[in-house]
């Protein structure tokens, strides 16, 4: 396909011209120009916000709030749950999407997984707590499972649910990747299915596996209504804490906190990235 | 680099044929743990919407069935009389297909570009792409209230969520895309391409975008399904959109499994939905290929 592709442009050179004038990192500006409007732009704002109190005086307290040890215990608790179930959800959603894709690339099976993954990866709130509510629950139709509201185990179990669908979503394409000739090759040369995914498939496919696993876990991270929906007594989680210090109906609302709240969280996944950088580097030191 | 590969395949078919006892041994192995696999997790995908369809389904008294929660959808109108479902459905599906238009125009060629041209902008373009997800929704509705003020005065459509819509979702169109192009060898094409005289432009849209056409399919579908299932940007910027419309329909009706019927229909209609675009993204894949 390629050479088909590269055979058909090659019969116009003369649009080829070089205009060496121009640096190429210009072709990146309508994309960050975009980004910087619509994303950097509201956050600065939130980051600013964070640093004043209601009645709009510059204050450290919002930041300062960040360290006393209740909303220590929410930042721990995201954690927590954001790494387990994007973990799980890694895992799990690795191994359907690798049963998905060897199989018939136009068969049923496979269009079936890929949009019930797609509708599934963006199902949450009210609807999906409830669902897993009456199945599970207290009084559920399968059985009653007595972890149901156990943190972090029983809303792990719900999470996954939109987990494994997004990770066959964004997985699928990697593994699609791997040619069926470094399988053929590795046998012909005498390795056991084992020491295929542990010399040649496996490092193949880390680089984008440690990149959806942190889609995953910012995915789990930002997740609010199903938490909410799940268990609406107790906070766990930042976002639950955001949203009632956003929405308070006793007139104790304050949006800086809330603002330093979110600014906490962006530095949490600055700091996971950061780890995941490196951890990319290692995995990806071989490639070009 | 494709001549390699042609050159390489005729030896490997040959052994290939030698070991079919071993092969089938292997297909069958696959076979096995496909079928486990499909099934295990079909079930827990499946069981809880079945039990939640059930309960749309519920009666009166406990235990029985009906249909009202599922007539009252249909049945609901607005005091203008016309059903406000039909509109709402269609600025959902609108809005699906601008901002998918609009997520594809600006990440992939940027994407394609940095990876082959300006490797250093790479973890720059991870990290905001990822900084939609660590900012809850509510949160960047406030820091987008004044942009949102300033667009109003142009125009006061629902489309107009596109602009947010396209930022909510960079990180899943952004990592399907990442995986679909990290899975072929770009520098290798763009050169060879370059080097036949081929264009910039050539290169992006008719050499690297065919190869990860998969994974442009796989990004259209995660911005689709976002967009027919987002409520809280739409509800706190007041606009209406099938989400908002579903939700002020179980608000306006005494009968509490509505919620659940209306769940349901949303999802079903996003499954439609994704479906005929899948089949719509595979035929060109098939006329391409």
């Amino acid at each position: 396909m390629a050479v088909a592709a590269t055979t058909r442009t090659g019969a116009r050179p003369s649009w080829a011209g070089r205009r060496p004038s121009v640096p190429p990192w210009v072709g990146t500006v309508p994309f960050f120009g975009y980004v910087a409007v619509f994303l950097l732009w509201p956050t600065g704002i939130v980051v600013y916000e964070a640093f004043k109190n209601p009645a709009g005086r510059f204050t450290l307290s919002g930041i300062t709030a960040l360290g006393n040890s209740q909303v220590r215990g929410f930042f721990i608790g995201s954690f927590k749950l954001s790494l387990i179930s994007s973990l799980i959800g890694a895992v799990l959603g690795a191994i359907l999407a690798y049963a998905v894709a060897s199989g018939n690339p136009d068969g049923v099976i496979r269009r079936l997984y890929l949009c019930v993954s797609g509708v599934l990866a963006q199902f949450g709130g009210v609807t999906l707590a409830f669902a897993f509510l009456v199945l599970i629950g207290p009084v559920g139709l399968l059985f009653h499972a007595g972890w149901y509201f156990s943190f972090p185990w029983g809303i792990t179990v719900i999470y996954a649910y939109f987990q494994i669908p997004l990770m066959v979503l964004v997985f699928l394409p990697a593994i699609d990747g791997l040619k069926v000739q470094w399988r053929e090759a590795s046998e012909n040369l005498g390795s056991s299915a084992w020491q295929y995914w542990r010399y040649v498939g496996g490092p193949l496919l880390l680089p984008a596996f440690l990149g959806a696993l942190l889609l995953l876990f910012a995915n789990a991270l930002s997740a609010y209504a199903t938490i909410q929906a799940w268990e609406d007594a107790i906070p766990y989680t930042v976002p639950q804490q955001i949203y009632t210090s956003m929405s308070s109906e006793v007139g104790l609302a304050n949006i800086n906190y809330a603002d330093a709240l979110a600014l906490g969280m962006v530095v949490l996944v600055a700091i996971v990235m950061t780890g995941y950088a490196l951890l990319q580097r290692r995995a990806a030191r071989w490639l070009r | 680099m494709a001549a390699v590969t042609s050159v390489g395949e005729t030896p490997l078919a040959v052994p290939a044929r030698r070991q079919a006892g071993m092969q089938a041994g292997r297909r069958r192995r696959l076979n096995l743990f496909r079928y486990v696999v499909f099934t295990v997790f079909g079930l827990f995908f499946a069981l809880p919407l079945l039990a939640m369809a059930r309960f749309s389904l519920e009666g009166a008294k406990l235990g029985t069935w009906s249909l009202t929660a599922w007539r009252q959808i249909t049945s609901y109108t607005s005091s203008e009389g016309i059903p406000p479902l039909i509109s709402a459905v269609e600025i959902t599906l609108e809005l699906a297909v601008i901002t998918s238009a609009v997520m594809l125009v600006l990440v992939v060629p940027t994407m394609i570009w940095i990876r082959l041209r300006v490797r250093w902008l790479a973890r720059a373009m991870e990290f905001l792409c990822l900084l939609p997800l660590t900012i809850p929704p509510i949160v960047l509705v406030v820091g987008l209230g004044p942009i949102y003020d300033k667009i109003a005065h142009l125009s006061l459509s629902a489309l107009m969520l596109f602009w947010v819509y396209v930022i909510l979702a960079l990180p899943y169109a952004y990592r399907a895309l990442a995986a679909g192009l990290s899975a072929i060898d770009a520098t290798t094409l763009s050169e060879a391409a370059r080097s036949l005289g081929a264009s910039w432009f050539s290169v992006i849209v008719r050499v690297i975008v065919p190869n990860m056409w998969d994974a442009v399919l796989n990004a259209l579908i995660l911005t689709w399904a976002l967009v027919l299932g987002e409520f809280t940007v739409a509800f706190f910027l007041l606009y209406v959109n099938l989400q908002v419309e579903l939700y002020s329909i179980s608000r306006n009706t005494p009968d509490a499994g509505v919620i659940f019927s209306t769940s349901t229909a949303s999802l079903l209609f996003a499954f439609v939905l994704l479906l005929i675009l899948s089949y719509v993204g595979r035929r060109r894949r098939a006329i391409r290929g």
